[in-house]
């Protein structure tokens, strides 16, 4: 496992870096979010990713993709972060195209990847329930009738939910709340009968819903992976996910700290640079030595995921914990070392923080992950 | 057969007729083991210690790369390779342990006269001077360039006089480096020589430091009007804090390879001690709030280790970066250390006496050690200047 990246890795950062600061610099996420923009991310943005062959990085060569890797879509996602770009990219190429690549049968294969690859579908993830993500925690009933199943409950904080055409969710076909055993994921048109989305206002200005099925019927040829055991398989997916979202919050923090570092360099008061101050100079070092601590962590998770390795679990938990306490720190400090311009909304810096928490909590919080690395490492 | 085949064939059996039973694998464990820094009073427990270190000297393989001249191995960079392959293969044991090679070989090769190598080099190499640094004192500490131990000129010979701390084996050393003041007048970085002497000159006396946990091998050094020959001055006069900043390149090195090479291997276990003390629960730590702490620590050790790797991988360009792991390696050791004297409760703090196992009593000296882990060897704020100025850029007040 080198942490190094290859050349053709590289090259793609490089690509999609070009491509952030030209196509979508923060001005483009800052006008979405101004002009109440209905989806919040961009058709033409996403056409442009579609073109450049984005959405099809973790899917075969089969089916239209070119089977790059996470750490391929990690360094895209890494890169678009940094300007803030809103996109499908993460609900859609990573957490569908892989959920369908590694579980899903031939024939839904053939059925939706060619079209996740082309544009011509977009994908959420549909798990959490209650304020904390906690998947065995999930109640959502899916009670089989006859070649169908009916599933009824709601799903909240559902990302790209809004939008996306094509829903995969977890839902309990046996057992209790709390039980990991029971569980089934469903492949759901997002215009089935009885579906009902209701779109969320939240901080970070991206695209999300809360989904209410009202009985709605599935035909069993759509369940994702095997009956009852969806809660490995979602695992699975939220693994490679968390990993994914790690590598996009390096990208925030990285660039909150790039700027604030710059206004360390320019801003004077009491006629001197501010970064002089040893009281900034020294927490601006320990935020690049956590910022380096995160750059390891998530190339060692996309290393991980990349080559199978039986210690996806854990360093999926340990990339999340780590990138999710980083950017927390680095987006409180670049707040305060900005002064009275860093909480205007005028001035860009604040859209970091509210990425920041809202991303601390997808697929799990520090704290949820420092648990599970904890009962994955045997204490 | 190529020349490398022909040196690695050489070299194993050279190994195999010289490298003693006891100092390779398969030792008898009855047979005591010594921490062989050689020098004028070296004692021996083991005499094929001794032998070991006369034969690897004789060859000059205690610096392999050094030219023959100077008593050095001459070897390439290749050679070197093979002969470091070759005693690991057999398990050999470094037969010297030395300040000399580590820190004062390197700068004298590149700033000392000819003399002077053909002088100090070989008995370095040999293990038959001991050397120690004089470098810290106790007005200057991290403002090492403040110091003010002072050599006057006196015609033939310097006069010395001041005191120096922190001088690690001062005690058992035959020969000292020494920071002094020779330029008064100058800015202070301006007026510091660097100079060699003989720790058994007249007016050199050692005093052994005990720290917090207790024994330790630091002293204070003091000189009192001793008389230096000029001859040893190293490099030009006043121009000592170059050849001084070199040393401690080559002193950080070495204490990050050691310090880390050390934690690692370090037989206390936070998680084990946690669940002696509190017990265990389907194999989970039976108190939430120490696992919850020791679990964030160990993922921030986890991700330290990565970035080692990580270093290592991007083929160790991270220079700028080697402040990072001085302060990281430090302050997680001393962190792991609070943990375990934490889980242990009462224990953690035990000190003496036959009421608690050694375990605890060495637990307690270890954590009281770790204090000045982040202190040795430039400060954690020291660390922090560094990265904020050299890799960061932030500007000077």
């Amino acid at each position: 496992m080198k942490l190094v990246l290859s050349e053709e890795e590289q090259f793609l950062k490089d690509t999609a870096k070009s491509f952030a600061e030209e196509r979508s610099p923060i001005s483009h996420f800052r006008s979405l979010r101004d002009n109440n923009d209905p989806v919040l991310w961009d058709k033409d943005i996403w056409s442009e990713m579609v073109n450049l062959g984005w959405p099809g990085i973790l899917i075969p060569e089969e089916y239209g993709g070119s089977n790059f890797g996470v750490t391929g879509i990690g360094v895209i996602l890494q890169e678009c972060a940094k300007t803030l770009t809103p996109s499908p990219l993460f609900a859609t190429g990573v957490l569908g195209a892989y959920g369908l690549t590694q579980h899903g049968t031939d024939e839904q294969k053939k059925n939706y990847l060619p079209k996740i690859v082309s544009g011509k579908i977009t994908t959420a993830l549909a798990i959490d329930e209650s304020s904390h993500h906690n998947p065995s925690e999930t109640l959502m009933s899916a009670k089989k009738e006859g070649s169908n199943f009916i599933l009824t409950g709601k799903k909240i904080f559902v990302i790209d939910g809004d939008s996306a055409d094509l829903l995969i969710v977890l839902a309990r076909t046996s057992g209790d709340k709390g039980d990991n055993a029971g569980l089934t994921l469903f492949l759901v048109d997002s215009k089935s009968p009885g579906l009902e989305k209701i779109k969320l206002d939240m901080a970070d200005s991206r695209n999300y819903a809360n989904i209410i099925f009202n009985d709605v019927k599935v035909d069993e040829s759509n369940i994702l992976g095997d009956l009852e055991t969806g809660g490995e398989t979602v695992d699975d997916i939220l693994d490679i996910g968390r990993i994914a979202i790690s590598s996009e919050m390096l990208g925030n923090a990285e660039s909150a700290f790039e700027t604030t570092l710059d206004y360390l360099k320019q801003r004077k008061q009491f006629g001197v640079l501010i970064g002089s101050f040893q009281a900034l100079q020294h927490r601006a070092a320990e935020m690049f030595c956590e910022l380096e601590l995160t750059k390891s962590s998530v190339m060692a998770a996309m290393r991980a995921a990349d080559e199978n390795s039986n210690e996806l679990q854990r360093m999926s938990s340990l990339a999340k914990t780590v990138a999710g306490e980083t950017l927390h720190l680095v987006s409180n400090e670049a707040i305060q070392m900005h002064g009275g311009i860093g909480v205007t909304d005028e001035y860009d810096i604040g859209f970091f923080l509210k990425r920041a928490r809202v991303a601390e909590q997808i697929f799990g919080s520090s704290k949820f992950h420092t648990e599970r690395y904890a009962n994955l490492s045997g204490f | 057969m190529s020349n490398l085949e022909k040196f690695r064939e050489e070299t194993k059996s050279w190994l195999d007729e010289n490298c003693p039973a006891s100092m390779r694998n398969g030792a008898d464990p009855s047979i005591p083991v010594d921490e062989v820094w050689g020098g004028r009073n070296a004692e021996y427990k083991n005499p094929e210690s001794k032998l070991w270190l006369e034969r690897m000297g004789e060859k000059g393989w205690t610096m392999p790369t050094v030219a023959k001249e100077y008593g050095g191995g001459g070897l390439s960079k290749d050679e070197v390779k093979i002969l470091n392959e070759e005693m690991f293969f057999i398990g050999a044991k470094q037969p010297l342990l030395s300040f000399g090679i580590w820190m004062l070989a390197p700068v004298l090769l590149e700033y000392g006269t000819e003399e002077q190598k053909k002088q100090h080099i070989p008995k370095i190499i040999k293990g038959q001077i001991r050397w120690c640094q004089g470098y810290s004192e106790p007005g200057s500490g991290s403002d090492l360039a403040s110091l003010a131990t002072k050599a006057e000129d006196i015609g033939e010979k310097y006069l010395v006089n001041g005191q120096k701390v922190w001088t690690s084996y001062a005690d058992k050393a035959d020969w000292i480096f020494a920071l002094v003041r020779t330029g008064p007048k100058e800015p202070k970085h301006d007026g510091i020589s660097f100079l060699l002497i003989d720790m058994e000159t007249k007016g050199v006396s050692t005093k052994p430091i005990t720290l917090i946990s207790g024994k330790s091998p630091f002293c204070e050094t003091f000189f009192d009007n001793v008389e230096v020959p000029k001859q040893n001055l190293i490099g030009e006069l006043n121009a000592g804090w170059t050849i001084a900043k070199k040393l401690l390149q080559h002193e950080r090195a070495f204490i990050s390879n050691f310090g880390l090479a050390a934690g690692m291997g370090s037989k206390r276990d936070v998680i084990s001690i946690a669940k002696k003390h509190f017990g265990e629960e389907n194999g989970k730590i039976k108190n939430g709030f120490y696992r919850s702490e020791i679990s964030s620590h160990k993922i921030k050790e986890h991700a330290f280790g990565l970035t080692l790797k990580r270093a290592g991988d991007e083929g160790g360009k991270a220079s700028a970066t080697a402040s990072m792991f001085k302060l990281y390696g430090t302050e997680h050791n001393k962190k792991r250390h609070e943990l375990m004297v934490a889980a242990s409760g009462i224990n953690g703090v035990a000190w003496d006496g036959d009421e608690f196992d050694d375990d605890d009593k060495n637990l307690t000296k270890a954590w009281l050690r770790t204090k000045g882990n982040s202190l040795e060897g430039g400060t954690s704020e020291v660390q922090l200047n560094v990265i904020s100025k050299r890799v960061l850029g932030l500007p000077s007040q």
